[in-house]
């Protein structure tokens, strides 16, 4: 039914975390608030694929990991919305989106 | 090597470029709507990834859920927010890229050194295939059920605060005087309130 030998599992956890480190650069270094939410996606996807590649792999009777990933994608989603609704009041108070200028939890 | 083995790497592969290049054009590109329509072909890539390891399942809730409303949400917030400003310049800030570009990159050496040498154990038992969905629906009913509960009141508790960060017209009279209050971020002081208690 599944052929393990067409693929090798590395080859998905290397695809993921290319994916995770191109995550981590966009994060650090974007100035939009909006890109910096979108890199966060991509490390949760990155993860994702991680969790698929063992639950297909090493776990494939008790797919523990797809359960998971189901999980990871409910949170993604919450985070989503709350992360832009958050960009959404800042930029009403501050009239920018630059992540440079946002300075409220300093002290 | 079967025809079905090199279909199936032919995919593998073309995903993979997929996913790769455009999760680097949504990180990389001037323009926002651009990296934002580049990030639905990236999570579509990612459910075409799911596909290959049969995961039909979860392929379809990544497309529903990611493609369907994360990234419309994303686009939303944009045509929102979007408007045309300079950017203040930043000093060093070519510097600053390329430190951790080579920080990312012994991230990335380090991520490759552990997928190669360690080793998995194989094989594994058969994977169930299409029946995964069956199983998934018995996990979230049997022994992740207080996770499962757990998410519906974290959906609940995300769409309530999302709904009271985002709107804009819910006005709360001061208690005291009936009047307003400046409900703005913490920078601007409640000049209002202060005043009503220092003359009570």
């Amino acid at each position: 039914m599944f052929t393990s030998d067409s693929i090798p599992l590395q080859d998905y956890l290397i695809i993921a975390s290319v994916l995770f480190c191109i995550g981590v650069w966009g994060l650090i270094n974007s100035r939009n608030a909006v890109r910096v939410l979108m890199s966060i996606e991509l490390m949760l996807n990155a993860v994702n694929i991680n969790l698929m590649a063992f639950s297909a792999y090493i776990d494939g009777n008790l797919i523990r990991g797809q359960v998971f990933t189901v999980f990871v994608i409910t949170v993604a989603a919450a985070e989503a919305a709350v992360g832009l609704a958050i960009l959404i009041s800042l930029y009403r108070n501050r009239t920018t989106v630059d992540m440079e200028s946002f300075n409220l939890l300093k002290w | 090597m079967s025809i079905s083995t090199s279909t199936e790497q032919i995919c593998f592969l073309i995903l993979g470029l997929i996913v790769i290049g455009g999760s680097l054009g949504v990180v990389l590109l001037n323009n926002i709507v651009y990296s934002a329509f580049l990030l639905g072909g990236v999570f579509m890539g990612v459910a075409g990834l799911y596909l290959l390891l049969n995961a039909s399942f979860v392929a379809a809730a990544q497309i529903l859920v990611y493609v369907g409303a994360v990234n419309v949400l994303i686009l939303f917030a944009i045509m929102l927010v979007n408007k045309k400003e300079e950017l203040k310049p930043i000093k060093a800030l070519r510097t600053r890229k390329i430190l951790s570009a080579g920080v990312c990159t012994g991230l990335l050496i380090l991520l490759f050194r552990v997928d190669i040498t360690t080793p998995w154990i194989f094989p594994g038992p058969n994977s169930i295939g299409e029946l995964s969905t069956e199983r998934i629906g018995e996990h979230l009913f049997t022994d992740y059920l207080l996770p499962f509960e757990l998410a519906s009141v974290l959906l609940l508790m995300a769409m309530i605060g999302a709904i009271v960060l985002a709107r804009r017209d819910v006005l709360i009279s001061d208690i005291g005087t009936g009047d307003s209050v400046n409900q703005s971020l913490i920078e601007k002081s409640n000049e209002q309130i202060l005043l009503d208690q220092s003359s009570e």
